[in-house]
């Protein structure tokens, strides 16, 4: 989908292109002073913090993507817990969750947008 | 309670079954043991394995501190002499005098040697004990040529360890025909073939006379009609029941020897009973070892006053393999039953006899003979053990038809059939082992000893597993993950047939969903191994298991560690100049691995490009630590230095890493190779272990350390480097194709139906004629490696990824470290807490 926001909302970033991700990875980036992990599956772009709070790393852009019973997930890659790519909630245990954003694809497909509440 | 004295005299295969059945159940016994050999109790059934590589301790019976643990008295090297009924003593001889309650005679039985004149000449020897085999093997090491007199079972085996000596080889047998007892006459004849076409001389109806000096030889038989020399000579002309003992107490023992039992094995003093192949139930002796252990079993039970069921005999069928060839003999072998009929098919060009004998009814089977083919011997066991009724046409049963034979399905089976007759387990004992949660062979094996001795009804057991996990709904699920309905080797062949070289058209084709984290590294890890496309094409990277994605190891902080390879543990001193030089501009943690090398740790992702930019600028290639693939070849320093050293151990290892570097398998692969015997590679725990004899190599396969240590099993000695390198190739190949996800090659061997011998028949004799496509997967393999890293570093597009942030090139900066011993390492939760106080302190 493409849209084209034009409004005054100031709290949308652009993040990369398109082609800096490759299809079915993810990369970190730097927003606002947090880190976060950008992924395109293919079938969509997603963003969550990038910190593991199991391992206390900032990797979760370096996890591999795939589904748990159609949840859209990435698997940590220190020990592998699970977080829905749409929401940020680990699998595993009901407690823990990331934060997760909202992402947006502009500019004739080419450019990845990130809300980020300002603080 | 006063404990009662039990003494066990005879510490052989039958006696330990004894101790240890007893070990396993409350009882009153103080118990002693009188063991007249020089080790406890041993595999006398794989005796003829101490000639093809296994020691005396991989042929132990007895666990250590065996004895110590459960309180046995055991005497070394001590016979009793005499027993004393009366007072009920016995009299050891190193002066030992023990006064029992009960006492048990587990003798077992010697060698027969006929009292022929020169029988015991010097170079004559029998086949029974280890001490026997030393010294076979000490006599045999100046002697050209051998002779076995006794074509039966045991001196075929003889035969055949003779002629693995180097010597040249005969047998001479008085029968007309080979294994009398086993086969009949026709599959006597081509036994003897077959026998024959394998280099050994077989010499049938001929009694022989007396052995004196031989004129080119050592000595000479003396035949009726001619004669025949020969260095060595070995009598395995049947055995005797060592009763001595029994008889010079006033025991009854039988007309042709024998300790005389009843249903319960008691002999005529009822205090004193007998078991194994000393023992004369109903004017029968049992020569094999099933039956020995089902005494011990039962035995045991009694003297703990439980049960006490009684002996009932014990089928003599047997499986087993002379020279390579597969000989197998059940029941009424011989067609002894009235109104038998039998029922024959021979195939004369490959040399396999098959014999059916049914009762005249034509319903049940009695017996069957089958020579250079046993695979339908346990179905006919199981036909003749429970009476199951035949097929229509008996003859199914053996005629090879491309349809396939009437399957005799394990669930036909009534649950008192006897599947492992070794330990006497039942199809019932199985399912119930497996219903109390032994879901695997492995489980299985060591909960109720089923395949773990002869191994001949490992199919079987399989089989029973299968079948019974299906009936219980207990889920068999063995697909590799929610996407693929298969396993992992299902996966590994639709990829390898079908051609298909990346993840989207294997999910299209035949998977459902995205894909996880378990079947993408899977089928990364299978692609590699067909393909080897360069793991971070943009089709494969994300795909790659953590590591794998950037080529480097993950730790803890988020950092990763760096090993080159450095092939064999050798290196030159320029090339430790520059690793060090590395580890200083980058302030790396540096330490040497378990693995023969050099661990840098603590590198940001940012930084992996630089630092192997200056690596393989120096000549360094990836060492793959991050990789379900070969990791290191150990080696030891060899003979270009060390004064024990018979080959160059090092050249093998570096060779060896250097063929094998790169390549991608279900589980990572470890190697290594000493220069000796002395072993100081540790060869025998790598998956593939390589050490060097005076005239090649030996080669040991699937050992293991880490989590569960196994030690690597001798597949093949005194190999050339080409044969050797050969079977590795193909060895690697067939694992790769048909282990399961991350499972090591030990435990694939575990899980392997028909253990080690399948496993070399498959690499050595080709027994599914696979070989030469192996070797041409694997040269395919050697031919497009290409290092990781030097790929990556010249290639613009992969060095995007190593970027810290897509967006900004300022590192990480939560990854800290504190030093100690004069390097650093990541905080602890503990230290960090601290650190970031002082932060806000300071602000
Ligand atoms: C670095 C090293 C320890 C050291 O400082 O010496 C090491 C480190 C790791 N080992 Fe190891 N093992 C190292 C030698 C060994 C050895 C000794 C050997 O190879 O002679 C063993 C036992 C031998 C064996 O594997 O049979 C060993 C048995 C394991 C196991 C248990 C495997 C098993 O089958 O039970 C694991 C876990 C696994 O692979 O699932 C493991 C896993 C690991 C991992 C990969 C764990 C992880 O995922 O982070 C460690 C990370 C390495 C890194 O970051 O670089 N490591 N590991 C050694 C690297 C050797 C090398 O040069 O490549
Ligand atoms: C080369 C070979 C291959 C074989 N292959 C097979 C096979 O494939 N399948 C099979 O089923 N069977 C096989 N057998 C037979 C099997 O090994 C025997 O059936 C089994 O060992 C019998 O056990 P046992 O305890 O009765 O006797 P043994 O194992 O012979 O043990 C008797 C022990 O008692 C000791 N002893 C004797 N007298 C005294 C005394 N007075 N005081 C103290 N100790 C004493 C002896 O030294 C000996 O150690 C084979 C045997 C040989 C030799
Ligand atoms: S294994 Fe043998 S050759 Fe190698 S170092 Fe040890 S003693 Fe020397
Ligand atoms: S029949 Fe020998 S191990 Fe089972």
């Amino acid at each position: 989908m493409l849209i084209l926001e034009r409004s005054t909302n100031t709290t949308w970033h652009d993040v990369c292109a398109m082609d800096d991700i490759i299809v079915g990875t993810g990369v970190a980036a730097r927003l606002n002073g947090e880190q976060l992990a950008v992924f395109n599956t293919g079938s969509g772009v997603f963003a969550i913090g990038n910190f593991d709070p199991f391992s206390g790393a900032n990797v979760l852009a370096r996890g591999l993507l795939g589904d748990i019973a159609g949840v859209l997930v990435v698997a940590s890659p220190v020990y592998k817990q699970h977080f829905c790519l749409k929401t940020g909630q680990c699998l595993e245990d009901p407690e823990i969750s990331v934060p997760a954003y909202e992402t947006r694809i502009c500019d004739q497909s080419k450019r990845i947008q990130i809300r980020v509440d300002s603080v | 309670m006063k404990k009662l004295q039990l003494l066990i005299v005879g510490n052989g295969m039958v006696g330990q079954r004894l101790l240890e059945d007893l070990s396993r159940m409350p009882h009153v016994y103080n118990i002693t043991v009188f063991c007249e050999e020089s080790r406890a109790a041993y595999d006398r059934v794989h005796l003829s394995s101490y000639f093809s590589g296994a020691s005396a301790d991989e042929l132990s019976l007895v666990a250590p501190e065996f004895f110590e643990q459960n309180d046995i008295r055991f005497l070394r090297e001590e016979a009793v002499q005499s027993i004393d009924c009366l007072r009920k003593t016995a009299f050891g001889t190193r002066g030992t005098i023990i006064k029992y309650d009960t006492l048990v005679l587990a003798t077992g039985s010697y060698p027969y040697v006929p009292p022929i004149p020169g029988h015991d000449r010097v170079g004559c020897h029998v086949y029974r004990t280890l001490d026997d085999l030393d010294a076979i093997r000490r006599d045999a090491a100046n002697c050209r040529t051998g002779v076995v007199i006794g074509g039966g079972l045991l001196g075929l085996e003889a035969a055949k360890a003779l002629s693995d000596l180097g010597l040249q080889t005969h047998v001479v047998e008085f029968a007309p025909q080979l294994m009398a007892v086993q086969l009949d006459q026709q599959g006597g004849a081509i036994l003897r073939n077959k026998i024959t076409a394998l280099g050994v001389q077989v010499h049938n109806g001929k009694s022989t006379q007396k052995i004196i000096d031989g004129d080119q030889s050592r000595h000479k038989l003396v035949f009726a009609d001619g004669e025949l020399e020969a260095d060595l000579i070995l009598f395995s002309a049947g055995i005797r029941p060592r009763d001595a003992l029994a008889r010079d107490a006033g025991l009854a023992v039988g007309e042709r020897g024998g300790v005389i039992v009843n249903d319960y094995f008691q002999t005529s003093d009822p205090d004193i009973y007998a078991i194994g192949e000393v023992a004369l139930w109903q004017n029968k002796i049992f020569g094999l070892v099933a039956p020995g252990y089902d005494m011990a079993r039962k035995l045991a039970a009694h003297l703990c006053q439980q049960s006490g069921e009684a002996f009932t005999g014990a089928d003599m069928s047997t499986k087993l393999k002379l020279m390579g060839v597969e000989v197998g003999s059940i029941g009424d072998a011989q067609a002894r039953s009235p109104g038998a009929r039998t029922c024959v098919y021979e195939d004369g060009v490959k040399g396999v006899y098959k014999k059916l004998i049914v009762s005249d009814d034509c319903k049940t089977l009695l017996g069957a003979v089958l020579v250079g083919d046993t695979s339908d011997y346990d179905s006919l066991l199981q036909y003749m053990l429970n009476a199951l009724p035949l097929p229509e046409s008996p003859s199914s049963l053996i005629l090879p038809s491309l349809e396939g034979k009437p399957m005799l399905g394990v669930d036909a089976l009534p649950g008192t059939a006897q599947i492992c007759s070794c330990n006497n387990v039942s199809k019932a004992g199985l399912c119930q082992a497996i219903t109390s949660g032994c879901t695997t062979i492995g489980a299985l094996k060591k909960e109720t000893r089923a395949a773990s001795t002869c191994g001949g009804c490992a199919s079987l057991v399989k089989q029973v597993l299968e079948s019974e996990l299906k009936r219980q709904g207990i889920a068999v699920n063995d697909h590799i993950c929610e996407h693929f309905a298969c396993t992992r080797q299902g996966l590994y062949h639709l990829v390898r047939i079908n051609k298909i070289r990346t993840f989207d058209e294997l999910l299209q084709q035949h998977g459902k969903g995205h894909g996880c984290e378990i079947c993408k590294p899977a089928a990364a890890s299978i692609f590699a191994s067909c393909w080897n496309d360069f793991v971070l094409d943009p089709k494969l990277v994300g795909l790659q298991d953590t590591n794998d994605n950037f080529l480097a190891n993950l730790q803890k902080d988020g950092s990763y560690s760096v090993v080159p390879r450095i092939p064999g543990g050798e290196i030159t001193p320029q090339k430790l100049e520059v690793l060090a030089k590395v580890a200083q501009q980058y302030d790396l943690y540096t330490k040497i691995t378990g693995g023969q090398r050099i661990d840098l740790f603590g590198a940001r992702v940012d930084q992996l490009p630089m630092i192997w930019r200056d690596l393989v600028d120096a000549g360094f290639e990836s060492g793959h630590a991050y990789g379900k693939a070969l990791r290191t070849v150990k080696s030891c320093v060899g003979s270009s230095w060390c004064r024990y050293g018979v080959q160059d151990s090092v050249g093998m290892a570096i060779y060896v890493e250097e063929r094998y570097r790169g390549l991608r398998s279900p589980h990572k692969l470890k190697m290594a190779v000493s220069g000796c015997t002395r072993e100081c590679a540790e060869a025998q725990s790598k998956d593939v272990g390589i050490i060097a004899t005076e005239k090649g190599w030996n080669l040991y396969v699937c050992g293991n350390g880490g989590m569960r240590p196994r030690h690597a099993e001798l597949f093949a000695s005194d190999l050339d480097d080409a044969t050797l390198i050969r079977y590795i190739d193909r060895f690697l190949m067939f694992y790769i194709a048909t282990a399961d996800r991350l499972q090591r090659t030990s435990v694939w061997r575990d899980n392997m139906v028909g253990g080690l011998s399948y496993l070399q028949d498959v690499v050595i004799n080709d027994s599914l004629g696979l070989a030469s496509e192996l070797e041409a997967q694997m040269q395919s393999l050697v031919d497009t490696y290409v290092c990781e890293w030097k790929r990556t570093i010249e290639d613009p597009e992969a060095l995007k990824r190593f970027r810290p942030f897509v967006n900004d090139d300022l590192p990480d900066e939560q990854i800290v470290y504190v030093r100690e011993r004069g390097q650093k390492r990541p905080p602890r939760a503990e230290e960090k807490a601290l650190a970031s106080i002082e932060h806000e302190e300071l602000v």
